[in-house]
């Protein structure tokens, strides 16, 4: 009864007076992890023209070289093969070979890349067989090869949905006690799926091995950017899932392979997923089939050319007399040899048995695709013999 | 490894009445003990112990690292599940919810029921993707779909449904062994129901796309799975009392669909009604019924009917026994079986 007089009293004190009962103040608030080592830097890493080339691996840069001229070179053959009708289509990663080359060369024989449908290049630069890099896109098979033997998930066509698939795999050998990583590989306009959000959250929770690589090359077909997110930078959305995001100029071959080397070490060390965004530019259209002078100029297209990745590496390692002219001629011939056998094996038909379509469905093929395959196997019998 | 598992030698304890839901947690307990590379994920499946409590004590026994209690998000958990299993592991997903799992459709058919296929075989996905399905438990929107026809319009994926808890033990054991991803479809309103089998006895292991007569009968046949089975054999025994001798025919696996089974019953009855909750239209009593028909043309004294749920999104619980397939619209169906030219 008192305390019911009490708290009718207290209803009717002036406001601002004193309350009989003071609602328990909540447990003090703390973040999970301060934030502030998480954020990227205000501007993107570069290392070439800077000083900290010194540091870096002379045989390390001649590589990089090597490849980045080899990468424009296979750049150019697929591009031109699918003039010829050899290749369905072809996503070019000319201007972004930098990202593609440093992917590959990040990584360990025993840690796994998950490349997107326009990252052939990364797995070609892994050891992969040219022509079998390119299966999915010629159209006799989905992925072909065989995603084991240099550890390379099947390009992925779907957006950002292999994302997860590498978080899972690097938390099942972390699970086994292997010190693998996974690399995985996103766009810009990747970023805005689901996936991508989940995998990151996932990848933070379960502190899982992984690198998230997003090559942000200024437009998702023809949406830019500032069309697809306002963040501040993509590297940015690392920070709420709790990992660093790192920002590297993307056309920059020595600054990629350094974070993401940075971002590998880390997580094979047990410090969990990084989410790594390399600034660069898509100079081709997106593929054959698309009309890039429908949402972007000429001017930006020539300033992005200005600061070309094989550029920028040539003229830096000529500075240091690490590259001369033998050494150009070298890196473009080896080039040229890879292009050569690249055209005259993808000018040979490939040899389809289409037996193969109820191959791989099932472990054992069920009653119902027997059937289905003894069908085709008559209709390929009436089809030879009326010649 | 093959989907046939050995069964596990008999205890000594006695016996007591099994649910449905403590065989599930038995087998994926069985199989977790005999194979480390078995993994449990999925939302609450750790300490709480599913909100059926299906997983429960698994966390408790394997660890967290075994049975994981995942970020909330289906697409996330179905899609680090196909990258444990690029690594060697067998997954076993559970998704919370029937209408909780679409989120997830993205992740299981564009890559877990095409993997195997795009990698020419290189890279099978192990994957068991656990759905409680169906209504009557008078559940709120979003806890009472069927949603089997999106799945058996997958290529790639094993369908199964148990209807006994038997079965359910067999076959998720078969699933769990299955080198291929398996949706493994739980009907929720039969958690609860008990059999004389006790997770201490032996219990077989089933192997997938096989199904089963329940009940012979030389009248007609109703073929149905899941849910609707108890419903089918509750018809047969009254459809005694009007003369009617009913087989019934328990699916327990829609993808493959056992021809063999189905088809030989209806050749001997001459009569069948195909039993299912989900909606009829573009459902599985369709394409069933298209099959019974193709194979049996000549034996049918009328055509094959279907009972099914209504054509409408699953009802609210005050009204979901107007929509699900009950013994007397299943009765209903085979009265009408007494085809008459013409009619
Ligand atoms: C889930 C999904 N939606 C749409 C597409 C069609 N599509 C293919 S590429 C592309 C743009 C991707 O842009 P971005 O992620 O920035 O990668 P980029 O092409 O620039 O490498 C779209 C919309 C797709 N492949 N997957």
């Amino acid at each position: 009864m008192d305390s019911l007089q009490q708290r009718s009293s207290t209803v009717q004190e002036p406001p601002g007076a004193a309350l009989a009962y003071r609602p328990t103040p909540p447990p003090a608030w703390q973040p999970r992890t301060d934030p502030a080592p998480l954020l990227p830097d205000a501007e993107p890493l570069r290392v070439l023209g800077t000083d900290a080339v010194a540091d870096a691996d002379p045989e390390l840069l001649r590589r990089l070289y090597a490849e980045l001229v080899r990468g424009r070179r296979y750049n150019a053959q697929a591009t031109a093969l699918t003039k010829q009708g050899r290749l369905a289509v072809y996503p070019s990663t000319t201007g972004q070979e930098a990202c593609e080359v440093a992917a590959a060369l990040a990584l360990e024989e025993r840690d796994w890349l998950f490349p997107s449908y326009r990252d052939t290049l990364a797995a070609v630069a892994r050891g992969l067989d040219p022509v079998q890099a390119l299966t999915l896109l010629r159209g006799d098979w989905h992925t072909g090869y065989d995603p084991h033997e240099h550890r390379i998930a099947p390009l992925c066509t779907p957006l950002a949905t292999q994302l997860p698939h590498a978080v899972g795999l690097a938390h099942a050998a972390r699970l086994k006690g292997d010190d693998v990583v996974a690399l995985a590989m996103v766009g810009d306009g990747g970023t805005s799926e689901g996936d991508f959000h989940e995998a990151l959250n996932f990848a933070a929770v379960w502190q899982a091995p992984v690198v998230f690589f997003v090559q942000n090359n200024g437009f998702a077909i023809s949406v830019p950017l500032a069309k697809q997110t306002a963040a501040p930078s993509l590297a940015h959305k690392a920070v709420g899932y709790g990992m660093p995001g790192r920002l590297v100029d993307g056309n920059d071959a020595v600054a990629v392979h350094q974070v993401l080397t940075e971002a590998v070490t880390r997580a094979r060390r047990g410090g969990g997923p990084t989410l790594v965004e390399a600034v660069t530019y898509r100079i081709d259209a997106h593929t054959n089939a698309d009309d890039a002078t429908r949402y972007r100029g000429d001017g930006e297209v020539e300033t992005w050319r200005a600061h070309d990745p094989i550029l920028l590496l040539e003229r830096e390692l000529t500075e240091r007399g690490l590259l001369d002219e033998d050494g150009r001629r070298e890196a473009a011939e080896a080039a040229e040899t890879m292009a050569a056998a690249l055209r005259e094996r993808m000018n040979a038909d490939p040899v389809l048995d289409p037996m193969d379509l109820f191959a791989h469905v099932y472990a054992e093929r069920t009653a119902q695709l027997r059937e289905q395959a003894e069908q085709l196997r008559a209709e390929l019998d009436a089809e030879s013999e009326a010649g | 490894m093959t989907t046939h598992a050995t069964a596990r030698p008999a205890a000594k304890a006695a016996a007591k009445p099994a649910t449905m839901a403590q065989a599930l947690q038995r087998a994926m307990r069985d199989a977790m003990a005999e194979d480390p590379t078995v993994h449990v994920l999925g939302e609450d499946v750790g300490t709480l112990g599913g909100v059926f409590r299906v997983t429960d004590g698994l966390a408790k026994e394997f660890g967290e690292d075994r049975c994981t209690d995942t970020p909330l998000a289906e697409a996330g958990i179905l899609g680090t599940a196909v990258g444990m299993a690029m690594y060697g592991l067998r997954p076993v997903v559970e998704m919370q919810f029937d209408a909780f799992a679409y989120p997830a459709f993205e992740q299981l058919i564009s890559h877990v029921s095409r993997m195997r296929n795009r990698t020419r075989g290189a890279m099978p996905m192990p994957i068991v993707v656990r759905v409680p399905y169906g209504g009557g438990i008078g559940g709120v929107e979003h806890h009472s779909d069927s949603s089997e026809a999106y799945y058996m319009a997958t290529p790639g994926l094993h369908v199964v449904t148990p209807a006994t808890v038997e079965d359910a033990y067999g076959l998720l054991r078969a699933a769990i062994a299955s080198d291929d991803p398996v949706v493994f479809l739980e009907p929720k309103r039969l958690y609860w129901s008990k059999s004389d089998w006790s997770p201490e006895a032996p219990a077989a292991v089933e192997p997938i796309g096989k199904a089963v007569v329940r009940r012979r009968g030389t009248s007609a046949t109703l073929i149905t799975y899941g849910p609707s089975l108890p419903v089918c054999m509750e018809a047969a025994e009254a459809a005694q009392a009007e003369g009617w001798d009913l087989e019934v025919v328990d699916l327990r696996s829609l993808v493959p669909f056992d021809d063999e089974t189905v088809a030989a019953s209806v050749k001997r009855t001459g009569r069948a009604v195909v039993v299912h909750e989900s909606a009829g239209f573009g459902g599985p009593g369709g394409e069933i019924a298209a099959r019974v028909t193709e194979r049996c043309f000549h034996h049918l004294e009328a055509p094959v009917l279907r009972v099914a749920g209504f054509d409408i999104p699953y009802p609210p619980p005050m009204l979901e026994r107007h929509h699900l397939p009950g013994v007397d619209r299943v009765l209903d169906a085979v009265a009408r079986l007494q085809w008459e030219a013409g009619s």
